[in-house]
């Protein structure tokens, strides 16, 4: 069988999804970046993941570009001046987001749009019609849901103009997080941003006060919840997948003493390695014009460690086969879960991360949101498994133990019945205790919309169904909705409803 | 120390009054209405052991004439209230107010309050006076759901402390109501107006139920006249689940739909009632 020609004949492909995997096929067939030989294993046995980077990067993996730089200063080697109007403002943008590299070729930062978008609102009519063109735009050209926007924390007449176009619209991209901070967001805006995400799965909310407290400056979320700096991003992001190396281990005292620390180092070693050759070998931080007119600054990029499992791990070393009486609901379960994070994060934080600078010469964590592949083994960061969610109280509490430890982004998902769409008061309320006691991200939907927000990323259920029929879907992303339905239920979370009083 | 017997407790609702709450039902009520959804708070447990008989898990036992419930047992099958004929439930706690305020206070950063209801909880009101002091001293609010069987009026230092009631109000025809709940309704609409008077009426609601049209028509009419503006007015459409056979019959096996209830939210924009919503 001919790779290439599986690739040319397939009928769900567009042409662009055509021409990323060809470019993927050809850069994994090199191998001028050596892979170790233990590490080559790991992956084979699946204990580590690569998420498909490939063999040869040749660019960060996302780049959160310092767009208010565009907006002030213009950019040489785009030939833009700096815009005067929302209409040339929304024409700079789109001509820069299709120069921005990452792991998918899509920009995964679109900026905030209120902070980017308010110093051009002049006439309202006139900043939603360029807005409505700038969104569908992007949803038709950048057709890929882990590229992402931002706004808040406060609120303003942008924002709220997003945020009309987002219900009315329903298209899946771009994703979008509010950055929420219970001191400068208002409730209204809030309750705003809450009826919009049960509409259309966004926008998600993210605990600014507790990123500014990690202090890693000024931030941006990006991709499915990657928080990184400005001017900055992640070089690369592995994954362990701790189910898998945990069933390496006799027993508990092993896993802690040996196998775990084993992986993490050789994971470690191995973003040493794609980030030496990011840096030292391919062009982007010599000739980029994104790094030469400083819209990025080398050392604020960081390597993201991703982690996959945490769930099935505790449940497999305490012997617990059924998932309905561990994780997320045995509190020696959760305390395994600390005691195992707290382990992974000192082995990251004292490793010296290679051409970090400005992130404290430190990698970060990152609770991946998992990927098709994954199946049932290994749920998403620290999330509860699909199908063993307890009542929404307990699922919170549970999940704020391990938001602290990842920096570079943690959430879960939660499927609310049609009640809370009239009563965004009592979710507000949820989402502002639930930052108050250290949850990082929370992101919600109703659970008859269309757009869904599927691990972390969101898919229409309609695109998917037209995969189903084998016809092309224009959004990128729509074949791992299918996958993560197909293997990991990924559709079936647990719908938080009046079922508890029967 | 005073306890009492509590059903169910939902540690967040976001159906039991403004905001997200800790819902507490106790058990028992005086009224016995044909469409109760939960039928089985109605009555007390009469240990008449029906239900030991036909637990799977075992959970349930006779010991020296009562039965006794073991929550760990239990997996919540709910055979035993499917089994009992008393409209009574053997799945009850009796609680302390220390209890409830340990519970409520472990959940307090994502509350705006707590609501108690039943069951009707006023069979409890001295319970609920104490519950009321400590969990307002935690900075959260406390409301009443209520049938209206009891004179609010006869409760002064509950009112103080309450923040306010949310009442049903089933049917304004004596007969009607008499039919429905097996009880009077004098006591009902007298609550209303006190209520209404005080300030303390959160919301009013009535179920509108199928192929009712002139009782649905009196009390939406009698209700929407007197709340004008004054508190949210909740059309609920009835529902079938949990229904007991006997409310099936009278009353029906289907869901009212929005349509039909549409009508009755149009006769209170007629009254110049404007917070009506259709649940």
């Amino acid at each position: 069988m001919s790779r290439v020609k599986d690739i040319i004949s397939d009928p769900t492909l567009t042409y662009q999804q055509q021409l990323l995997a060809l470019a993927r096929l050809a850069e994994n067939d090199d191998d001028s970046l050596p892979l170790k030989p233990e590490m080559k294993k790991a992956l084979e046995e699946e204990t580590l993941c690569d998420l498909g980077e490939g063999r040869a990067p040749y660019r960060p993996r996302y780049i959160l570009p310092d767009y208010q730089k565009l907006m002030k200063e213009g950019c040489a080697f785009l030939g833009l001046q700096p815009p005067t109007d929302i209409w040339e403002a929304t024409n700079a943008l789109l001509i820069m987001y299709k120069h921005v590299p990452s792991i998918t070729s899509f920009p995964v930062y679109l900026g905030n749009f209120a902070d980017l978008f308010t110093p051009f609102d002049k006439d309202e009519e006139e900043t939603r019609k360029a807005l409505r063109l700038f969104l569908l735009h992007i949803d038709k050209t950048l057709t890929d849901s882990f590229v992402h926007a931002n706004i808040g924390p406060e609120d303003c007449r942008v924002a709220r103009i997003i945020l009309d176009l987002t219900k009315e619209m329903q298209l899946a991209i771009p994703n979008v997080t509010l950055l929420y901070d219970p001191e400068r967001t208002s409730d209204e805006f809030a309750k705003a941003c809450i009826d919009c995400m049960l509409a259309t799965a966004k926008p998600s909310f993210a605990n600014d006060v507790m990123y500014r407290q990690d202090g890693i400056g000024e931030y941006g979320i990006a991709s499915c919840y990657n928080a990184l700096k400005i001017g900055g991003g992640g070089y690369t992001l592995p994954r362990i997948r701790l189910y898998n190396v945990a069933s390496k281990a006799k027993d508990k005292a092993d896993f802690m003493e040996h196998i775990l620390p084993y992986y993490v180092n050789m994971m470690l070693e191995f973003m040493d390695d794609r980030i030496r050759y990011i840096v030292e070998e391919s062009n982007f931080f010599k000739a980029n014009f994104l790094v030469k007119e400083g819209f990025v600054k080398r050392e604020n990029f960081t390597g993201m460690f991703g982690v996959v499992g945490l769930a099935e791990c505790c449940n497999h070393l305490l012997g617990i086969k059924d998932p309905k009486e561990g994780y997320g609901h045995n509190e020696k379960a959760h305390q395994l879960g600390v005691e195992i994070m707290n382990a992974i994060e000192t082995m990251v934080k004292n490793h010296h991360g290679l051409y970090c600078e400005g992130c404290h010469n430190q990698y970060v964590l990152h609770a991946q949101v998992g990927i098709d592949s994954d199946g049932r083994e290994n749920s998403p960061g620290a999330r509860i498994p699909i199908g063993c969610e307890p009542d929404l109280c307990d699922h919170i509490a549970v999940e704020c133990n391990f938001h602290k430890y990842f920096v570079s982004g943690i959430g879960d998902i939660f499927k609310f019945d049609d009640t809370w769409n009239n009563t965004p008061d009592a979710l507000l309320d949820i989402i502002k205790g639930a930052f108050a006691q250290g949850m990082r991200y929370f992101t919600g939907y109703n659970a008859d919309n269309d757009v869904v927000r599927v691990t972390g990323y969101l898919v229409k259920k309609s695109e998917i169904e037209k995969l189903d029929r084998q016809e092309a879907s224009l959004n990128n992303v729509t074949v791992f909705g299918q996958g993560a339905r197909n293997t990991a239920n990924a559709l079936d979370r647990r719908v938080y409803d009046e079922s508890a009083r029967k | 120390m005073m306890k009492a017997p509590v059903n169910k407790i939902i540690p967040f609702s976001n159906v039991d009054g403004p905001g997200n709450r800790c819902a507490i039902f106790f058990q028992s009520c005086p009224f016995s209405c044909l469409y109760c959804h939960n039928p089985e708070t109605i009555h007390m447990c009469m240990h008449c052991g029906d239900c030991v008989t036909t637990c799977p898990t075992n959970a349930l036992t006779l010991e020296a004439g009562k039965v006794l419930w073991n929550s760990e047992k239990c997996v919540d099958c709910d055979t035993c209230i499917h089994t009992c004929t008393h409209l009574a439930s053997p799945k009850i706690r009796y609680m302390s107010v220390e209890e409830l305020v340990e519970q409520i206070k472990a959940k307090k950063a994502f509350l705006r309050g707590i609501t108690v209801s039943g069951g009707e909880c006023m069979n409890h009101a001295a319970f609920l006076l104490d519950l009321f002091k400590k969990v307002k001293k935690l900075g959260l609010t406390c409301l009443i759901d209520s049938n209206g069987y009891y004179d609010f009026s006869q409760y002064p230092q509950l009112m103080a402390v309450c923040d306010g009631v949310m009442l049903d109000v089933k049917a304004v025809d004596a007969k009607f109501h008499q039919y429905l709940t097996g009880c009077d309704n004098t006591m009902v609409l007298k609550n209303l107006a006190y209520l209404l008077h005080t300030q303390k009426l959160e919301e009013v609601r009535t179920v509108i139920l199928p192929n009712q049209d002139l009782q649905n028509e009196k009390t939406v009419r009698y209700v929407s006249e007197l709340l004008k503006q004054q508190s949210r007015y909740k059309l609920i459409r009835y529902r079938q689940y949990g229904v007991r056979e006997e409310g099936l019959k009278a009353l029906g096996n289907t869901t009212v739909s929005q349509m039909y209830v549409a009508q009755y939210k149009q006769i209170c924009e007629e009254n110049g009632n404007t917070t009506s919503i259709i649940i």
